[in-house]
């Protein structure tokens, strides 16, 4: 350490003789102090290290001088901070928001208690935690209230709070599942020795065993419980105690109670010399419930891993090529109208168009579809797709929060927030359902204590392990996490949490016609050559002059020639309504509508071959006609093969257009749609959406996600196709990422698997547990065996769900 | 008998502590990170190149 050095964190100088250093990226950095040295730890500790890259300013020092405690929350309300995590809402500065990962979640209650009371600090406009992956999206209004404020809040809840951070969250999960598996460690060992020891106690209460004996024996058992009763059923303890000061019961209210009082009562017996000791039960019951718990957790993460993908498929670095020089910046310094290069084998680290080179990349984690897309000058890329073969250039266009991949991301969060109403109700019966548990036990103790009092503790214990909710409680987020999850990899994106349970009592598919069972583009699909002239240079010479052109018509003319070289224009015109021309290699040629040419206008046309609704386009020398061109849109090849199987599930399938009659009428034949309205406004459409519900029809309207808004916001469940930034603002419940037609059918079997299977469950757990209940209240159910009950029960349900993964 | 039962009780608490200790070691030192990988791992074999090596030279393999 060098005599004069600068402080890191604050740029004072280092006081000879002290010695406060922070590992910092892998550098060690010295500090100036104490206090400077508690900060730059805690910016470390929680994965901010990018402040110190982004930092313009050093920090003005003494005010930066918090209590350690306070200093690591505020933290986060410094500006340069907050750059890595926090978005401004669009349209008011003002308004902020984060996603935080909390920690300490155990249960819904947790998830329900933290919304609860966020919600009502003043200043906090939204709050929305997502269970499956622990994720808060909190919005507020800077002006009324600082971030450091809410996440102290949240830790005086008992929980943990801190900006989400895709590494971060791997490493707390990595932390979490080690400290599992030593207390279930700790367990497994404990409850074998304390289960050898109750082998001998139960033969000697059959054949006889001396006191002392027998007293060595609990004394030793009674130690051995120990280690579970103070180490690992201390979560129960922490969990229960809050769900206690928030005033709504969750389940390891009962289980906290069946631990204490067996231990208690256990202890009593060990220390008066006679009874019976279940020092066994208590040691089974926690390995049995830390095992559940371990096995339910790992499930959980399983089927939310698909969404978690999305979130770590942006890199975190990329190359900014500036004035010529390639230089290696973090993404988050990367701005707007950048340059970057993406190396072959390397992921887009935000969104932009390409400037230079040609390439495929692989953009399957958003869309589901696995063939690669071809890139070259002038098309967008997205964040998160990989770069398959040359390297691209690209410009970049939008950064972080504004990519379409975060836009995805927000949509997930908003459809895994919005509880669906059967997980609502589920929340509220397990919730009432553990009161009346208590309730019930209290009651079958009392009877107990008439009818035999050395039973009680027992039948208590039984009663209270038996009947834990766990199963009910989990029984419908299981479904839904696993499900969406699944539909996400095949490109089905589930923007709100109605979608699924809606689906699946869909009767009624309305289609909108133009770029949803069509591409809504035309497609050049027939060239009539008439002057003798062959096929191929008429297509040449067309698209050489459409090259002029900014018509929707030009693009398709240069999607069919391909990579064949163009001639060069002389004199290109273009005449607004009419065509264009130019004069190629010494002679004049149009291209246009009839009113382009003479000779186009004298030609016998009955539109001979094409598609009704098609557009013709004649090119023509300065004498005669030499070809006709026929544009029309066409059906999206699947879309045949979605409606016949629609329609032989049982579905109505209808078809609404704005589109002329005959150009519906057309496609609606070659569908085998009867039921179709052409030349509709989109307010016609609601209408005629309106009158399908009226009859009592459950509508699913599927659109192409723009212009259909208000029809689709109308449906009972919207489907729309997205592509590309379309998806960032969609108002549909589900967007088709992959644009594939047959997904519509995937994802209604999936809505009715998902109830189907959620019926199963909340059958099962409600039958478990109405089932068992008298058979511990008489006494018929060992506590060990309402131990393995209990933990099967819960098992069976997350498994269940799982299946819904190969749907 | 009580002498040689309180024995054989310190000598099993003595086994639990090892193995506790063992079992920390083992999740401390990153053993239980990957569940699923060292369960494939074992089916594969090592001297069996997944991507066949092309023949550089005439004979050799």
């Amino acid at each position: 350490m060098s005599e004069d050095a600068a402080c890191f964190h604050c740029g004072q100088p280092v006081p000879p003789g002290a010695d406060y250093p922070v590992s910092i990226e892998d550098t060690q950095h010295d500090m100036c102090c104490r206090g400077c040295q508690a900060v730059a730890q805690a910016i470390v500790d929680n994965g901010l290290q990018a402040y110190y890259s982004h930092r313009t300013a050093l920090p003005s020092t003494a005010s930066e001088l918090i209590p350690a405690e306070l200093s690591k929350l505020a933290l986060y309300d410094h500006p340069e901070i907050q750059k890595s995590f926090v978005i401004e809402e669009k349209d008011a500065a003002h308004l902020k928001q984060a996603s935080l990962i909390l920690e300490g979640i155990t249960c819904a209650a947790c998830v329900w208690l933290n919304e609860r009371h966020l919600q009502q600090l003043p200043g906090v406009k939204n709050v929305q935690v997502n269970y499956g992956n622990h994720r808060a999206r909190i919005t507020w209004d800077e002006r009324e209230i600082q971030l450091s404020r809410i996440l102290r809040e949240i830790q005086l809840l008992g929980y943990n709070a801190h900006p989400y951070n895709a590494l971060q969250q791997e490493a707390l999960r990595r932390r979490a599942k080690s400290r599992d598996i030593r207390r279930i460690a700790v367990t497994g060992l404990s409850a074998g020795q304390v289960m050898m020891l109750a082998v001998a106690l139960y033969a000697g209460a059959a054949f006889g065993i001396e006191h002392s004996t027998a007293q060595l024996l609990r004394y030793v058992s009674l130690a051995l419980t120990l280690p579970v009763l103070l180490y690992t059923a201390v979560p129960f303890y922490g969990s229960a105690w809050r769900s206690l000061k928030s005033g709504r019961l969750n389940m390891d209210v009962p289980v906290t109670i069946a631990i204490l009082t067996a231990f208690a009562g256990s202890a009593w017996v060990t220390f008066r010399g006679t009874g019976v000791v279940y020092y066994d039960a208590i040691t089974m019951f926690t390995l049995f419930l830390l095992s559940t718990r371990f096995l339910e957790r790992n499930a959980r993460e399983r089927s939310v891993e698909a969404t978690e993908n999305l979130l770590k498929l942006v890199p975190a670095m990329a190359l900014r090529i500036r004035d010529g020089q390639q230089e290696a910046v973090a993404v988050l310094d990367l701005a707007a109208g950048d340059l970057i290069l993406v190396k072959p084998g390397e992921a887009v680290a935000a969104d932009g168009e390409v400037i230079e080179g040609v390439s495929s990349v692989d953009e399957a984690l958003l869309t589901g579809e696995s063939r690669a897309v071809e890139k070259s000058v002038g098309t967008a890329v997205i964040a998160g797709s990989i770069n398959l073969e040359g390297p691209l250039t690209v410009r970049i266009t939008g950064v972080g929060e504004n990519t379409v991949l975060a836009g995805i991301v927000r949509l997930l969060d908003r459809a895994v927030a919005e509880k669906p109403r059967l997980a609502q109700l589920a929340d509220q019966v397990a919730g009432y359902f553990t009161y009346v548990l208590l309730a019930l036990t209290l009651i079958v103790a009392l009877g107990w204590l008439w009818v035999d009092p050395a039973r009680v503790l027992e039948i208590v214990l039984a009663v209270l392990v038996v009947t834990c909710p766990c199963a009910l409680s989990i029984a419908a987020p299981a479904a839904f996490a696993a499900a969406g999850s699944h539909l996400l990899t095949q490109g089905i994106l589930l923007t709100r949490g109605h979608a699924l349970e809606t689906l699946a009592k869909v009767t009624h598919v309305v289609f909108d016609k133009t770029g949803t069972l069509t591409y809504g583009k035309p497609l050049l699909n027939q060239i009539l050559t008439l002057g003798g002239m062959d096929e191929n240079e008429c297509l040449r010479i067309a698209a050489s002059l459409e090259q002029a052109s900014e018509h929707p018509l030009a693009a398709s003319f240069q999607a069919r020639i391909g990579k064949q070289e163009l001639y060069p224009v002389a004199d290109a015109q273009n005449y607004p309504g009419k065509g264009v021309a130019g004069v190629i290699d010494g002679r004049r040629y149009t291209l246009g509508n009839r009113r382009m040419s003479l000779a186009a206008e004298n030609v016998d046309d009955d539109a001979q071959g094409a598609t009704v609704g098609a557009t013709l386009v004649w090119l023509c020398d300065e004498q005669r006609v030499l070809a006709r061109f026929a544009l029309s849109d066409e059906l999206r090849p699947e879309a045949l093969g979605l409606v016949s199987v629609l329609q032989e599930q049982g579905f109505k399938v209808s078809m609404l257009s704005g589109d002329s009659a005959a150009a519906v009428q057309h496609f609606a034949a070659r569908l085998g749609i009867s039921d179709y309205r052409s030349g509709l406004h989109p307010e016609d459409k609601l209408a005629a959406l309106k009158a399908l519900q009226a009859e009592g029809q459950v509508v699913a309207m599927v659109g192409d996600g723009v212009n259909d808004a208000p029809v689709l916001a109308g449906a009972d469940v919207s489907i729309a196709m997205g592509g590309g930034t379309q998806v960032a603002r969609a108002s549909s419940d589900i967007v088709l990422l992959s644009e594939k037609l047959p997904d519509i059918w995937r994802a209604l079997q999936a809505g009715r698997a998902t109830m189907s299977v959620m019926k199963q469950n909340f059958a099962w757990a409600a039958g478990y547990n109405f089932l068992a209940l008298p058979f511990a209240a008489m006494g018929f159910i060992p506590p060990w065996l309402a131990a393995l009950g209990m933990s099967v029960s819960s098992l069976v349900v997350v498994l269940n769900a799982l299946r819904l993964k190969q749907i | 008998m009580t002498p040689i039962l309180i024995f054989l009780l310190g000598l099993a608490a003595l086994m639990v502590v090892i193995a506790g200790a063992g079992i920390f070691w083992a999740i401390r030192s990153g053993q239980f990170d990957d569940m699923e990988g060292p369960a494939q791992r074992i089916l594969m074999d090592e001297d069996d190149p997944l991507i066949p090596r092309r023949t550089l030279r005439g004979g050799e393999k």
